[in-house]
């Protein structure tokens, strides 16, 4: 395709040549000549409401004033921008947004960083000739739980409320009235209670939106930022991390082309007020007597070591299992693996907690970017609820869809993506890979896991017609794991099918904790090693590289080792910031492990369930408290700053592993972080290239999709004119350049490396290849659901019970309630009210849970969420969720009866 | 109370059934809940949002933006005085002071009884009947000061019923005939053949 | 002097069952409509061309240039603009509500010579009356055949849908208008594109013609396009429905032949107007509706013609005169006037939502008697700032032209009545009330 032919214009004298179709006032930016505006914003469509962008644009009917935002250029356009008619005009637009505009910039959040402020000083006429009563209404009022509304601030511009309809696909709030009286509403009495409320907050040009966590807590210039990267979920959106003095007040959303775009979910955006949790682990705790008491480092490793010593001498490496690590940076995650193969002398690590998809799967699948999926053609999404599990994918999907893309949707429940679906297969719980097949087969004559023959004859049309064979526009399959009540088998069969029989197609692992694919490359998964490659073919590679033999054995995986540990077969067990008493699908199992285990060291944040258990509890830093890189579901890399200091003692997760090596007579190798930087570029097969220098260019600014080639590295994708227009994303234009340290206090320059020719690792040893799954397809037969049973789904929710939403205040009142969604028929013939409890048996398991209607399940299906937000006694500890007492680890599909509570 | 009764949802998907996208239907539907329970309700609202497919705070937020469309309860009749330029030439402050003094209520008030509500309202295009009062939207001037107590006089004691039905009942005569009478789903219609329609029965 | 023409759209306005399709047809009702039908689509263009029949909305655009700018396409649609809500405008509301047969048989007229299928009427949503007038009409004209599948025999189908809209002046405004009918806030769409006939109803080409615009369709193809354009002079051609109120002896509608009827006319003749009520003078007088400046007495032998109105710098818009006497204070006039534009801007542009409030508020502390003698400067910048240079026809800051009608009033007030303006500052109260 060649490009179109350039359109000519001049601006303000400088010729520029625009793409045809480009609005005016972005040829203008990037002449250099900045046009005021405060309706228009660079991601959304235009609306030139706010009249603040007039300038004078000739056309055939000689000079008039037009709006720069909402005008295409055309061939031999002259603007111009400062004349005395449209300076006149702009002030005059400034003058009347000001008649009505409060002026409590003293008391204002966004006062010194206010475009509203910035352009009446530079394109406001100077003073307001305006003596009359303002308008008045009541101050703000919380429109929904994490935004208040200033309604006399507002100035009409309907960036919040177009934000809402265009970009979240949820017009919850709208304006309301007319003229002077319009006003942002949502509907009367209805919460403006949207995961992405938190962007209209960002895009305010003035202060009538606010949000709970940042309201009076700061001055602009009392802030100091840093870009990084948002580790709430694994789509890594680019965030601006601001603190005041020494701690933490706001992320905000930085415009990163290829990931977020500069919008964030409100976890990601809020969940920082975790770092500030007042329960925050601040020193080693070791238990004496039975109680943690605070314990100095060399104190606690001591004892660490002493457990090491002890598993050796009684049951070997393999007596060790780590868990855990998916919260960990790359970096922590490397020194862990490192350490856990050539101190602890073990293959039992496993980042992922029975929640996730087999490693080889996740790493060996042809991976698709979040680019390439929103310009699929056709999306085929076997995951949980996307808006829940990974909610910026979730914008971005919405947005492909809206550009074209078929979106067939393959669940059991209907979600936030079954209203963009051009296709939803409800196939029956536990049966996926049975539909999979199929819909693979061509030849589905009958129903098959509750989908009719001609639903799957449609979706395969839908298939067929998408898989073009050429990348990036086929077929991408994003895969993850829509139930916890289920093994992964179902998943990981349906994709050997589909690998199969769609050889063009792409996936896009749809796995939700934070950096669990950076720690899955670095190796927390038994049987591979760093930079994904198989354990068994370059073991020796390794042991070269690391100098120290490797285990020899294939060590367990999470189930496993918690399996083990329960059997007594473990001496000792390491939780790397994981609860699994929390988050393993089955409670039984993990309380067991945690009870059988002699020696249990946890590292973490905060404390949690499983962390009560322990021997040992080590601190370590968080987010915005740590330096290194993440890699998020697409591969990509990108750069980690710290902005605050970690409260008391706590040390980075690499500096624990590399000191507990050291009390063990072993030398990691490595006492900072470039060092592991350096080796993992040097060490980990699909990291080579992949330096500090690079990122820090502009071009890896957004970070960087390793394997590198795997994506062309495209220098300045995030446009110039984004960077300098201070109204996108207000509140973070001082950020020079946008580039983070990679160390505390140690800025890398911009620029690196002189040109951008990846490093290619030269002279180096050849490595081990890239690791591929080539799964044989298999489908076990569904297990039969009798009569009287029902299929339970376990789902995730954005609001969960974990850490991160417990410790944040504005968002622990949102977490979901522990509830069984029913069919309201069921009920009815249950003889239960919505809301009354009942008992729920699976097997010799069982549960007592409050109920609610849910009219688009399946009558034979009922969903519980995993993980909800629970009431905790005085200990910190939350009761057991209905879901986690219900479910057995590994069986192939949970089935319930309910009965009634007499 | 205050959702659209089975009468009126059978009505609505009718009038939806009219245009070619649903959403057009969305202000003749609030006419459609004005006239059932004189005012538009929440519930109505959400009702109607489903019916076009738009969220409630669209259906809040575009009904607001009419004058007619009542989100709080109004009086059985609502008495709009125009004080717009050609009646208030011919004395239209001075009608609606009287107004305000003879119903005890002022401007945008409602009477303890729930019988009035008193607007002022913009030009109502009955500028040579200035000045101009509409009661429930048919046009009851030109009055004077004993013409607008006559006029209240009337209204309680239900002499201008016929005249002047209660709030929020605005057109009396339903469309019985086109493309409805045969093809009450509009499919005909969304495909462009209005020769699959008809003509009355 | 006035012409004695045969009315053209109000020749029913005798019969007390005007609005009845009985009565319609006893007085050549759908003739119109099966003429055009056997002269055939081109034909009727043709005719309506000939006519020089000028758009009776407010913009005088001529029917026939907008009909042939119409883009070609699958779909699309004609909207009859039944919406009238500029003051003193009452002229549609009479064709709704004693001619709707009329209205609907134009309608018709219209979509045949486009090519169109499916037409609306957006109609006032307080002209209760008249929406149900006008739906009897329309049922009445479906079981007549004139309107549904195969009208009167032919190859020619169109559904026709009356809409009620629910009161917002704004909504008059043709793309407003579309809006609003597309269930959405009346927010009048920004420009290019400059035509419905492009991009108008669901994104399809679409005419907006005004009530009276299609109701001089019958005759015209009756009578043919050279008869009607026989009627006036230049291109203001054949009659129009003048509203006339205000301080007058005989407010009232009057269907006058084009450009040979003046103003003097109008207001003064015994059969018209009657002269100013009360036996006043004439002080000023809007020309066409409150959307235009205003003419003094030195105007008054204008005639009613759309290009003289334009050249003496207002317009004949809407074809409505509001008529000021020597009782009227021009302060509260334009205040009133501006109080109407801050109530029914939309509140997209800052120019109109927040200019309009705050030159009301001026007007208002001057009309109080607390105004400054600055603030006519600042009146007239104020005004400058929404219509740059305050001149007519106006530009603009705006997306409509909601917000350069602001300054009409406002800025003829001052220049006219500056003294008066200035007494009211400096006495602190309105000169006439003193007087009274
Ligand atoms: C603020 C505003 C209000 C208007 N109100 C009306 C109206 O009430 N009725 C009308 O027919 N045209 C109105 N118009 C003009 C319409 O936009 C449009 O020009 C007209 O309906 C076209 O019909 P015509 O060509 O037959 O005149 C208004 C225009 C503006 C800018
Ligand atoms: S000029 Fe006024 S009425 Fe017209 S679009 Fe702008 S705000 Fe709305
Ligand atoms: S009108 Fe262009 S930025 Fe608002």
């Amino acid at each position: 395709m060649s490009a179109p032919e350039p359109v000519h214009v001049v601006v303000d004298g400088h010729a520029v040549e625009a793409e045809p179709g480009e609005l005016v006032i972005e040829a203008a930016e990037r002449a250099g000549v900045y046009i005021p505006r405060f309706c228009y914003h660079p991601r959304m469509e235009p609306v030139g409401m706010c009249r603040m962008c007039l300038v004078e644009v000739s056309g055939p009917r000689g000079f008039s004033l037009q709006p720069a935002c909402y005008l295409r250029v055309a061939e031999g356009q002259e603007v111009v921008t400062g004349s005395p008619k449209a300076r006149k005009a702009q002030e005059g637009v400034l003058e009347f947004l000001l008649v009505n505009h409060p002026l409590d910039c003293p008391v204002c959040d966004k006062g010194g960083e206010c475009p509203l402020q910035d352009q009446a000083l530079s394109h406001g006429p100077g003073e307001s000739r305006f003596v009359e009563e303002k308008r008045h209404w009541a101050k703000p009022i919380a429109i929904g739980p994490l935004v208040y509304l200033d309604r006399e601030r507002c100035i009409q511009c309907a960036r919040c409320t177009r934000f809402a309809d265009e970009i979240a696909g949820d017009a919850s709030i709208d304006f309301a009235f007319r003229g002077p009286s319009i006003e942002v509403s949502p509907f009367p009495d209805r919460p403006f209670s949207s995961y992405f409320s938190g962007n209209t907050v960002q895009i305010c040009p003035v202060g009538a939106l606010t949000a709970p966590a940042y309201r009076f807590k700061s001055r602009p210039w009392d802030l100091e930022q840093v870009e990084t990267t948002c580790t709430t979920c694994s789509v890594g959106c680019r965030i601006v991390a601001q603190s005041s003095a020494g701690a933490l007040v706001r992320y905000l959303g930085v415009d990163a082309d290829p990931v977020n775009q500069s919008w964030l979910c409100d976890k990601g955006r809020y969940g920082f007020e975790a770092v500030n949790a007042p329960d925050r682990l601040r020193n080693p705790l070791v238990r004496r007597d039975g109680t943690m008491v605070p314990a100095r480092w060399h104190e606690a490793l001591g004892e660490v070591a002493a457990g090491v010593r002890h598993a050796h001498g009684t049951g070997g490496g393999a007596a060790i299992g780590v868990v855990g690590g998916a919260r960990l940076s790359n970096e922590d995650a490397y020194a862990w693996s490192k350490l856990a193969r050539v101190v602890l002398q073990t293959d039992s690590v496993d980042a992922q907690l029975g929640d996730g998809l087999p490693a080889e799967l996740v790493l060996g699948l042809p991976r698709a970017t979040i680019d390439e999926a929103s310009s699929a053609r056709v999306l085929l999404v076997l995951s949980g609820d996307l808006r829940d599990e990974l909610p910026v994918l979730y914008l971005r999907l919405r947005a492909a869809v809206g550009r074209g893309s078929a979106l067939v949707e393959c669940s059991p429940l209907a979600g936030s993506t079954s209203t963009l679906a051009t296709l939803r297969l409800a196939h029956r719980p536990g049966e996926v890979a049975q539909l999979v097949a199929a819909l693979v087969s061509h030849d589905a004559a009958t129903d098959v896991a509750g989908v009719s023959a001609d639903e799957l004859r449609r979706a395969r049309d839908v298939l067929d017609a998408g898989d073009s064979g050429r990348r990036g526009s086929g077929v991408v399959v994003v895969l993850g794991r829509p139930s916890l009540a289920e093994s992964a088998d179902g998943i990981a069969a349906a994709a050997a099918l589909l690998r199969a029989a769609l050889p063009a197609a792409r996936f896009l692992p749809a796995l939700r904790r934070s950096n669990v694919f950076g720690a899955l490359d670095m190796g927390l998964a038994p049987g591979v090693l760093p930079g994904r490659v198989v354990a068994a073919e370059a073991a020796s590679w390794f042991a070269d590289a690391w100098g120290a033999p490797l285990p020899a054995e294939r060590g367990r995986d999470a189930a496993g080792i918690l399996a083990a540990a329960a059997a007594g077969d473990l001496k000792m067990l390491v939780l790397l910031g994981a609860d699994p008493l929390a988050d393993f699908p089955d409670r039984e199992l993990a309380k067991a492990a945690l009870e059988g285990v002699p020696f249990l060291v946890a590292l973490g944040t905060h404390p949690d369930a499983s962390s009560a258990y322990a021997d040992v509890v080590l601190p370590v830093s968080g987010d915005a408290e740590r330096s290194g890189t993440t890699t998020n579901l697409e591969g990509r890399v990108s750069r980690l700053a710290a902005k605050v200091i970690p409260p008391g003692t706590a040390w980075p997760a690499w500096t624990v592993a590399s000191e507990l090596a050291r009390r063990l007579e072993a030398d990691l190798g490595f006492d900072n972080l470039e060092s592991i930087s350096e080796e993992i570029e040097r060490v980990a097969p699909a990291y080579r290239g992949v330096s500090p220098e690079l990122l820090a260019r502009p071009g890896g600014r957004d970070g960087l999709v390793v394997p590198l080639g795997a994506v062309p590295v495209e220098i300045g994708r995030r446009a110039a004119a984004r960077r300098l227009d201070p109204m996108a994303t207000p509140g973070i234009t001082a950020t020079d350049e946008q580039g983070a340290p990679l160390r505390v206090g140690a800025a890398v320059p911009l620029g690196g490396a002189g040109d951008d020719a990846v490093r290619s690792g030269d002279g180096a040893p050849p490595r081990p290849g890239l690791l591929e799954w080539v799964p044989t397809p298999a489908v076990a037969t569904a297990p039969r659901l009798d009569a009287y049973s029902y299929r339970l789904v376990v789902r995730r929710s954005l609001y969960d019970g974990g850490t991160l939403v417990g410790a944040s205040p504005s968002l622990a009142p949102l977490a979901v309630q522990d509830v069984l969604a029913v069919h309201p028929a069921e009920l009815a013939r249950l003889g239960v009210a919505p809301g009354e409890m009942l008992k729920v048996r699976a097997g010799g398991r069982e549960a007592e849970v409050g109920t609610v209607a849910d009219d688009t399940l399946e009558r034979h299906v009922v969903a519980l969420p995993a993980n909800p937000g629970r009431a905790r006694s005085d200990d910190g500890t939350a009761a057991p969720s209905a879901a986690s007492l219900l479910v057995e680890a590994g069986a192939s599909v949970t089935d319930v009866r309910l009965e009634t509570i007499i | 109370m205050a959702r659209l009764n089975e009468e009126n949802l059978e009505r609505a998907r009718r009038l939806v059934a009219v245009y070619p996208e649903p959403r057009s239907a969305l202000i003749p539907l609030c006419h459609l809940a004005q006239a059932q329970d004189g005012w538009l309700t929440p519930e109505a609202m959400e009702d109607i949002a489903g019916l076009v497919g738009v969220t409630p705070a669209e259906v809040h937020g575009t009904a607001t933006f009419y004058d007619m469309l009542h989100t709080e309860p109004v009086g059985r009749h609502v008495v709009a005085v125009c004080t717009n330029i050609a009646c208030m030439l011919a004395g239209a402050y001075e009608l609606l002071e009287h107004a305000e003094d003879r119903l005890g209520v002022s401007v945008g008030q409602t009477t303890g009884d729930g019988e009035f509500t008193l607007e002022e309202a913009e030009c109502l295009a009955g500028c040579d009947a200035a000045p101009c009062v509409q009661v429930n939207h048919r046009f009851v001037g030109p009055l004077d000061p004993d013409g607008f107590d006559e006029l209240v006089e009337d209204l309680r004691s239900g002499a201008r019923a016929d005249e002047v039905p209660r709030h929020g009942i605005l057109c009396r005569v339903e469309r019985t005939v086109g493309l409805l009478a045969t093809d009450p789903t509009g499919e005909a219609e969304r495909h462009g053949d209005p020769a699959a329609g008809g003509t009355a029965p | 002097m006035i012409t004695e023409a045969a009315p053209i759209v109000t020749s029913r306005m005798g019969y007390d069952d005007s609005y009845t399709l009985e009565r319609y047809l006893a007085t050549g009702g759908y003739d119109g409509l099966r003429r055009a039908i056997a002269l055939g689509p081109d034909a009727v263009r043709e005719e309506v061309d000939k006519a020089s029949l000028l758009g009776r909305g407010g913009a005088g655009f001529p029917a026939g240039r907008k009909w042939s700018m119409l883009r070609k396409a699958d779909t699309s649609y004609l909207v009859v603009n039944g919406d009238e809500s500029e003051p003193a405008t009452f002229k549609d509301h009479l064709l709704v509500e004693r001619d709707p047969h009329q209205v609907i048989e134009g309608a018709v007229i219209a979509a045949f010579a486009l090519g169109v299928s499916q037409a609306f009427v957006f109609c006032r949503g307080e002209f209760a009356l008249g929406l149900e007038r006008l739906q009897q009409a329309c049922n009445d004209a479906y079981a007549h055949g004139a309107l549904g599948s195969r009208i009167f025999g032919s190859d020619f189908s169109l559904d026709l849908v009356v809409h009620p809209g629910a009161g917002a002046y704004i909504c008059g405004e043709e793309t407003a208008l579309l809006e609003s009918l597309e269930g959405k806030r009346g927010f009048p769409r920004i420009k290019p594109p400059y035509f419905p006939a492009a991009i108008g109803l669901y994104g399809a080409p679409t005419v907006v013609n005004n009530i009276e615009t299609v109701s001089n369709l019958p005759w015209i193809v009756l009578n043919g396009g050279a008869a009607f354009a026989a009627l006036g002079q230049g291109s203001s051609t054949g009659t129009r429905l003048f509203a006339l109120s205000g301080r007058v002896e005989r407010p009232g509608w009057y269907e006058l032949e084009m450009s040979k009827t003046t103003f003097r006319d109008l207001i003064y003749d015994p059969a018209l107007g009657g002269g100013i009520r009360d036996g006043g003078e004439l002080k000023a007088f809007i020309p066409g509706g409150v959307s235009a400046p205003w003419f003094g007495p030195d105007q008054v032998d204008l005639g009613l013609d759309q290009d003289a109105v334009g050249r003496a710098g207002s317009m004949l818009g809407s074809g409505s005169v509001v008529v000021m006497d020597d009782t009227t204070c021009a302060v509260r006039a334009a205040w009133r006037i501006t109080r109407f534009f801050a109530r029914e801007s939309c509140g997209q542009c800052t120019p109109c939502r927040e200019g309009s409030g705050w030159i009301e508020k001026i007007m208002r502390r001057i009309e109080e008697g607390n105004g400054r003698e600055a603030d006519l400067d600042l009146l007239m910048d104020a005004c400058d700032n929404i219509a740059p240079g305050v001149s007519w026809p106006p530009q603009q800051t705006t997306i409509c032209v909601l917000g350069p009608s602001i300054p009409s009033s406002v800025a003829s007030g001052i220049r006219m009545f500056r003294d008066e303006f200035l007494r009211h500052v400096k006495d602190g109260v309105c000169p006439m009330r003193a007087a009274r």
